[in-house]
């Protein structure tokens, strides 16, 4: 058999060659360049909602994203914005067109904190490969946005096998520091700029441990250890502090987001497995004065639900994948519910183009395994694992996440338990606008790249 | 255990020590054939072995009995094609026999001889159900992976049923590459070992092989078995020209025993696969076109090939993949037919998916993934519907050997489900 390209990926590409292009700024651009750092986000976005109609969902069992649960519950919905959610007898304004979820289920649209959709897109060629920029163990001046292919299937597969209304892209994990991620919406758009979410937070993506030490180490460059990941990553704070106490007057793209994340205005995102890793970062994240928001892949979470609750880390993990990797030992089905049983914040991801299809499916395998030793979490907040935990560690669980009045109506009805494998998206709304319905072919999105090849519009 | 399967197909009568004998009643059985689940049913097991199975059997007397009320009792879930027992940690390069690249060999190269019994991922894939498994090399320098084996889960010493079972070629875009740059390359160079195979086979005993030899006699050796059908040739291919390439290898070599792997794109030439009763192993959650060749992927092909009377197995587990996650794999296929213009499988045939049919490709019909008198004694107890992602094994048997729950991963959730260290650390917790 062959290697798989999410091996391939995960593994990381050793063969990429080095070639580290430095700029040099002339002195008469540096005013500019200050002027530029001043002045609104660049690159933003130009999402609008797409128009809704005023939606009276009746009669499902309706799971709210923070843990509540309303059999024969009532979601209004109008203006892109929830109205009201509450039982049978909430009454519904005139106007509204009423959609029966009887027998069905409802929760607030999916979101995954970690894709790599469109930076690494299907098809899985070299030439649409640019999620790593590892021609330097620290680019923090690098965005993921720069990189994603609008055009990605996956994006549309997300949206009707999985219920995804927000995600978000994160660049890979060659470097210890691999630069910006962004939240888009994946509401289908020809431009990137067209799928930012209006207003979320940048985040910085972090990796520790095997991955950055050994595509570095490899070359015979720093780091070639664990020691040397902590060595260059204190180093870049201690500069980005200077930087940020400087007078700016040299503009450097990097220290801008380092300075970003120093004063709380960027997320840390930090791909991390061991527990005693995430214990060292956490302290470095002291030393150096910022946060770490969210640790991905964090297969030896369960070790220390305490200290990540202490912290105020969320714990971003796959249900059960295991053993592909050295720092990938430890990894056992259980550690999602032995983490909500310390009270930790839990987020269920995919960091796959499949498994974002199903991120219900491995939260629900989750919840499973730790029923069967006796940790029973109740389905209300399962939901939330792959929901509002999600929105609150990217920054907008004020906007999204959870079926609230005055949310975004970013809305899913599916046609059985979401937890069920039976299960399968049937409406998806995003701001209100439907843009899925398993019910009326025309209404699925396929992408550029898909129009006129075999299968298109198939349901996929 | 492969002695005692090499019993029953000598048709011995098969005697293992450690076999219990046993019957689960009042369950609801699903018996891998594709047919609907059977409830209030009861399975008798005898000296390794399924005696019978239904509503209308009764345990015998004297037999110990598990009650199996508000349980599902399934076969053991057959894998295809995975990597079970061939590595420990898969980037750890000394601990992973998946692949050769620096091998002077490839088709002779015989996975039975790295098997680990004692592998994590073979006590992790048993806990999960899985029962029996084929296991393939990966492809290293050369179109030819090796040969493959099947393989029992059993927690003992005996894990290889069936050596050499198979070889196994990679064509398609992968093919193409490993064999210098094109497809074009793949197909000669998978010619022309075929023929100096049969040139290798036909030689007088103590004959030299002419010039112009590509093929190490160990690799030609092997590919001799395939040539005449004795051995089967699993092919890795895509795209719908490439299998129908494949198909047409028939023509050129009448005896190969072919399988289709992958077969992305299969539901396009459906009938014609069919047609030439080549079964199909695939791995159905896989819906994007990740590559030029596979532009038509859909979750749909297993059920559309299925409805056009191809022989299809869900597998190709590794890696992330997990066996034990095959359940959930073919519970999607039966979500699929709730979805309109999608295409998927009932039950039934979802559970044969990732048994029955599974085992008959490997060349275990009616004798394992089936719970069917004379059938292995591999027999799992699910604490609810075994397709359901909040279901789990409550006990499984291997030839009516009940098996422990024991790994790696089982100490780990022992030892933190609290994180108590009050009076002595965590190590000190076993």
């Amino acid at each position: 058999m062959r290697e798989t390209p999410w091996k391939r990926r995960l593994l990381c590409g050793l063969a990429m060659s080095a070639t580290l292009v430095m700029t040099t700024q002339a002195a008469d651009a540096k005013k500019k360049d200050k002027d530029a750092r001043s002045g609104p986000a660049p690159y933003a976005s130009t999402y609008k909602p797409y128009p809704g109609r005023p939606t009276a969902l009746v009669g499902a069992t309706v799971y709210d994203g923070r843990g509540g649960r309303i059999d024969n519950g009532t979601v209004l919905f109008e203006n892109g914005k929830v109205v009201a959610v509450g039982a049978a007898d909430l009454a519904i304004p005139a106007g509204y067109d009423r959609v029966d979820g009887s027998g069905k289920f409802v929760t607030p649209g999916v979101i995954d904190i970690h894709s790599h959709l469109g930076v690494y897109p299907s098809p899985s060629v070299d030439a649409l490969s640019d999620g790593n920029e590892m021609t330097s163990p620290t680019t923090p001046d690098v965005w993921a946005e720069h990189s994603v292919w609008p055009q990605d299937p996956g994006f549309t597969r997300a949206l009707i096998n999985g219920g995804v209304t927000t995600l978000q892209i994160l660049p890979g994990s060659g470097n210890l520091i691999g630069g910006r991620a962004v939240t888009l919406k994946n509401v289908p758009s020809r431009t990137v700029q067209g799928m930012k979410y209006p207003g979320a937070p940048y985040s910085l993506k972090m990796a520790c441990g095997e991955n950055p030490k050994r595509v570095y180490g490899s070359r015979n460059q720093k780091p070639m250890t664990r020691m040397g990941n902590f060595s260059v990553d204190r180093q870049a704070w201690i500069d980005a502090k200077q930087y940020m106490d400087g007078d700016h007057a040299e503009r450097d793209l990097g220290k801008d987001t380092l300075e970003g994340v120093l004063k709380g205005e960027i997320l840390v995102q930090n791909h991390c497995y061991r527990a005693d890793e995430m214990a060292q970062v956490l302290d470095m994240a002291k030393e150096m004065g910022y946060k770490v928001t969210a640790f991905h892949h964090a297969v030896e979470a369960y070790k220390i639900g305490d200290l990540l609750k202490a912290n105020d880390v969320c714990a971003a993990i796959w249900a059960d994948w295991y053993g592909f990797k050295m720092e990938a030992y430890d990894g056992i089905p259980e550690n999602a519910a032995l983490l909500a049983k310390q009270g930790a914040c839990v987020v269920i991801h995919s960091d796959d183009e499949n498994g974002i299809q199903r991120l219900n499916q491995a939260a629900a395998r989750a919840q499973a395994a730790g029923r069967r030793i006796g940790v029973d979490v109740p389905d209300g907040q399962v939901v939330g694992w792959f929901t509002y935990n999600a929105a609150k560690a990217m920054g907008i669980g004020e906007k999204t996440g959870s079926l609230e009045a005055g949310k975004m109506a970013d809305v899913v009805l599916w046609n059985g338990n979401p937890l069920s494998v039976y299960s399968h998206p049937e409406k998806v709304w995003s701001d209100g606008a439907l843009l899925y319905d398993a019910d009326d072919p025309k209404r699925k999105p396929v992408s550029d790249f898909e129009l006129g090849q075999p299968g298109e519009g198939d349901v996929k | 255990m492969n002695r005692l399967i090499l019993a029953i197909l000598l048709g011995a009568a098969p005697i293992s020590v450690s076999a219990q004998d046993f019957a689960i009643t009042n369950a609801t059985v699903g018996t891998g054939d594709g047919s609907a689940p059977i409830e209030h049913a009861t399975v008798v097991v005898r000296a390794g072995k399924i005696v019978s199975v239904g509503r209308d059997t009764t345990a015998p007397s004297g037999t110990q009995v598990v009650d199996g009320t508000g349980k599902w009792v399934t076969p053991g879930l057959f894998s295809a094609v995975t990597d079970l027992g061939l590595w420990d940690v898969e980037a750890v390069d000394d601990s992973n026999d998946t692949s050769a690249e620096k091998s002077p060999f490839n088709a002779a190269l015989d996975v039975a001889t790295a098997l680990n019994p004692a592998s994590e991922h073979i006590a992790v894939s048993r806990e999960g159900g899985v029962t029996r498994a084929s296991v393939t090399p990966f492809n290293g320098g050369s179109i030819f992976a090796g040969q493959g084996a099947v393989i029992d889960l059993g927690k003992d010493a005996a894990i290889v049923m069936k050596p050499r079972a198979f070889q196994y070629v990679e064509l398609g875009e992968s093919g193409a590459k490993l064999a210098g740059g094109s497809r074009v390359a793949a197909h000669t160079a998978l010619r022309n070992a075929l023929r100096e195979a049969r040139e290798v086979a036909a030689l007088p005993a103590g004959a030299q092989r002419q010039g112009d030899v590509l093929v190490t006699r160990a690799d030609a050796a092997a590919l001799a078995k395939v040539i005449d059908g004795t051995q089967t040739l699993y092919v890795g291919v895509e795209r719908a020209s490439d299998i129908r390439g494949v198909l047409a290898l028939k023509t050129e070599f009448p005896k190969l025993d072919l399988v289709l792997v992958g077969a992305t794109e299969g539901w396009l030439v459906a009938p014609e696969i069919a047609a030439a009763r080549v079964p199909v192993i695939t791995m159905p959650m896989r819906d994007l076109p990740s590559a030029f060749e596979a532009l038509a992927a859909t979750m749909s092909n297993v059920g559309r090939m299925k409805k056009a009377g191809v022989k299809v197995a869900i597998g190709l587990f590794e890696g992330g993949n997990q066996p034990r996650n095959a359940p959930q794999q073919a519970g999607n296929l039966v979500a699929l037919t709730k979805i309109p213009g999608a295409s998927g499988l009932t039950w039934g045939e979802a559970l044969a998916a990732i048994t029955s049919i599974p085992a008959e490709i490997s060349g275990f019909g009616g004798k394992a993934g089936v719970l069917a008198p004379g059938a292995v004694g591999d027999v799992v107890l699910w604490d609810g519907d075994p397709l359901e992602l909040s279901s789990a094994p409550v006990s499984v048997w291997i030839d009516g050997v009940k098996q422990p729950t024991e790994s790696h991963q089982a100490r780990l959730r022992k030892r933190y489900k609290d994180l108590d260290e009050t009076y002595l650390p965590k190590a000190y917790d076993w």
